[in-house]
């Protein structure tokens, strides 16, 4: 079965007992035990519940994994997976990782005793530097966040399996629609499902598909244990939003694309990052690993006094944090998703004061780009009379 | 204002725009910055409208400084444990509840942080246990399910003596009949799955804290590890605590009542509940409102409890607690299962306990379910003739 009929048929889709044609929400914290010796399938929602357990089963067959789980955030299924480690173990994370997963690593995980070394994870031989013998895992967002910067799983799979580490991928950017990390070896694949899962700006949801029964049993404690699982109506709306996965990031792709090309070609932009541009870096190595490219672009302007002025001009796209959603979104990274990073940190990973990212949604693509040429104009003008 | 005007007056008067006596349920993750500036809402995983209402009032009720909201108990548990570094010691109660125990010993002890679990209503030991790299003392008053009562006045004179921070578990009393922080606690925690929802439908914690620099150090810990509850979870948990006082006083007559009943019973040797200890009364009648809904009891034999169980009509036999359903639940195999065999007999909680959770159904109702189902147990377990 092809992703887009798996994303609507995929065994989780309809009430057993009913027939409904969406699976109930099943708003019970606990669960009648109808015999002592027999537990049923059910009898603590935090271990499991009905309508979380669609959910978690229909991302675990999108991911090409055995098992899925539905967390409360992304950073609560980052924080559950982290658990699997332990004092004295090191990790090798993405240089230029999620501002979020930064401060739990270097901030709260530090603190119980775990090192993270943070690499170029495009860079295959600092990822093979940075291996010592307390070395557990390979964690890796691809493409990075701000910076598209794109690490080639499969070679990447192949380290880890010479020193016996788990590889973990923060599928959050692409999704399993265009990138499958656990076809191509990886161990666990993480997700923000408040984005381009979701899709609707609604839900803040975390999930985790894993590739085998024994990492599974360990997740599976941790959720339990730990409890940052995902509410029941959250759990029913993601499923909801994962109905239209495919269709919305079909559309919005091919806007960000049409808007990566305006965007290199106007003079006032210094530089496009987005995998689609055949100059991008990690261009080629991104077709050979996904499906497509992603709604996702960031762009430089050449200065923090301008970043602001588009900010402040900008009509259509929400500015805010966040992405994924069928709304184009505008962010500004050096303030917003990377402001818990160090500045001299920040900007040593290229992320300048003039660094824009654009969530593209699923406007038209002509008034995204009327919006942006007149936020961009502005400037022009007010630059020309100034001198 | 009294603490049922604080309860029914939840969230009212905050919805400025509308006027809507409940304020509404914020789906949104991102907030725009409007003009480029940030509103106080960014992403919902770190502060949302709708679970800000909740925070301000459970910290208001618990007399507090500033309020979490966690996607359950146990996460509101693992976001206060993120205070700790490895190398830290707590002392904890002795019975405590199984996903506590579990998580202290099977996730928290990798990261160096060890646990010393001490009867707390005995203050000497307490001191004894003592050591210079204890941090905090964690305690759940009255113990689950045993009942203890620990004397909070005489714990956080001590707790202060040596700079320690004082953990309160308040799931037990909740904020109607017991105000830890007021006692000299630091942190109150809650499962608010249990009372405070109060039926059997959401599953939430809650952390209030004294202080601000606690308060700011427990802010970032929920942001950073991200196990926040949702928009839907909170308004629901907010409207379950508009009729906390009513149902806590239904819940303490019936338990009374069931309490004397069984008693009397020839089928039960004991019942754990704090009017029958002289000691726990005394502290009660000092520092709270009352007895709380839950008690314990041991039954003659542990083969009656299976033809028990299942002989109940009104009762349901299942793991949780503190909803307006009376449930009855059997430790040794469901919420202390996790805790080995040994140190559950150790501490009491041997396989001839049950715990009652009682609701707010008719005490005439309760009396007569548990009369039959005693009668029933005993004639399958000895035959009729026996009588």
């Amino acid at each position: 079965m092809r992703f887009e009929t798996m994303a609507l048929h995929n065994g989780n889709e309809i009430d057993p007992h009913t027939g409904a044609a969406s699976i109930p929400i099943y708003q019970a914290s606990t669960f009648h035990q109808f015999s002592v010796d027999q537990p049923g399938v059910f009898d603590y929602a935090r271990s499991g519940n009905p309508t979380r357990q669609a959910l978690e089963n229909a991302i675990a067959k999108l991911e090409g994994g055995c098992r899925g789980y539905a967390f409360a955030s992304g950073m609560a299924a980052i924080s559950t997976v982290f658990l699997l480690f332990s004092r004295g173990d090191h990790l090798i994370v993405s240089q230029d990782v999620y501002g979020g997963t930064y401060r739990f690593l270097t901030q709260v995980l530090s603190r119980m005793g775990i090192k993270t070394t943070f690499v170029d994870t495009s860079n295959l031989q600092a990822i093979e530097a940075a291996i010592s013998p307390q070395t557990k895992a390979i964690y890796v967002e691809t493409p990075s966040n701000p910076l598209l910067k794109v690490s080639d799983l499969r070679r990447i799979v192949k380290i880890a399996k010479n020193y016996n580490l788990l590889t973990i991928v923060d599928n959050t950017f692409l999704t399993p629609y265009f990138q499958q990390p656990l076809s191509l070896g990886v161990d666990i694949v993480v997700h923000s499902a408040t984005k381009f899962i979701s899709g609707h700006s609604d839900v803040v949801a975390g999930l985790v598909v894993v590739k085998d029964l024994d990492l599974a049993e360990q997740i599976r404690f941790l959720q339990n244990s730990f409890g940052a699982i995902l509410g029941v109506q959250d759990s029913w709306l993601t499923l909801r939003g994962l109905k239209t996965l495919s269709a919305r990031l079909e559309t919005s792709t091919k806007n960000a694309e049409i808007l990566a090309c305006w965007l290199e070609q106007h003079p006032m932009i210094k530089k496009v990052y987005y995998t689609g541009l055949p100059t991008h870096p990690g261009h080629q190595v991104q077709t050979e690993q996904a499906s497509g490219h992603g709604a996702v672009l960031s762009f430089d302007v050449g200065s923090g006094a301008i970043a602001r002025q588009i900010l402040s001009k900008v009509q259509l796209p929400i500015v805010a944090v966040s992405l994924g959603a069928v709304e184009s979104i505008l962010s500004y990274p050096a303030k917003m998703s990377h402001a818990a990073m160090p500045p001299e940190v920040r900007l040593q990973h290229g992320i300048t004061d003039g660094l824009l990212r654009l969530s593209v949604g699923l406007e038209n693509v002509e008034d995204i780009i009327q919006d942006l040429a007149q936020a961009i104009e502005t400037k022009v003008s007010i630059m020309i009379s100034r001198k | 204002m009294r603490i049922e005007t604080k309860l029914a007056q939840i969230g009212t008067k905050k919805a400025r725009t509308t006027g809507s006596i409940n304020f509404p349920i914020y789906l949104a993750t991102a907030y725009e910055h409007i003009g480029g500036v940030s509103t106080g809402y960014d992403y919902a995983r770190s502060s949302n409208p709708t679970r800000h209402i909740l925070e301000e009032s459970i910290a208001m009720l618990e007399k507090g400084d500033a309020g979490f909201a966690c996607s359950s108990g146990m996460a509101a548990i693992q976001t206060i444990m993120g205070l700790f570094s490895q190398g830290d010691h707590l002392i904890v109660s002795m019975d405590l509840y199984g996903g506590t125990y579990r998580l202290f010993e099977q996730v928290l002890n990798r990261y160096g942080i060890q646990f010393s679990y001490v009867d707390l209503r005995d203050i000497k030991a307490v001191e004894e246990a003592i050591q210079p790299q204890t941090k905090a003392l964690f305690i759940e008053t009255p113990t689950n399910p045993l009942m203890h009562v620990t004397d909070l006045q005489a714990i956080t004179r001590l707790s202060k003596q040596y700079q320690l921070w004082t953990i309160v578990d308040n799931t037990f009393m909740t904020p109607y009949l017991l105000n830890p922080l007021e006692l000299g606690a630091n942190i109150v925690i809650h499962s608010a799955t249990k009372y405070l929802g109060g039926h059997n439908d959401v599953l939430a914690g809650l952390i209030v804290t004294k202080g601000d620099e606690l308060s700011e150090r427990v802010r970032f810990l929920q942001q950073s590890i991200g196990a926040t509850l949702s928009p839907m979870d909170s308004y629901l948990l907010m409207r379950g605590m508009k009729t906390l006082a009513l149902r806590m006083e239904r819940h303490q007559a019936n338990a009374q009542g069931l309490a004397h009943f069984l008693k009397e019973h020839p089928l039960v040797d004991e019942v754990f509940f704090p009017e029958f200890d002289p000691n726990s009364k005394r502290i009660l009648s000092e520092q709270a409102k009352g007895y709380g809904g839950m008690l314990s009891f041991r039954v003659k034999e542990a083969k009656l409890v299976q033809p028990f169980l299942e002989q109940l009509q009104v009762f349901t036999f299942a793991e949780s607690l503190g909803g307006v359903e009376s449930l009855l639940t059997y430790p040794a195999t469901q919420t202390h299962a996790d805790v080995p065999a040994d140190i559950r007999q150790k501490v009491g909680v041997c396989d001839r306990l049950l715990r009652v959770s009682v609701g707010v159904e008719h005490i005439e109702d309760l009396e007569q379910d548990l009369a039959q189902a005693l009668q029933r147990s005993e004639e399958i377990v000895y035959g009729s003739e026996s009588k």
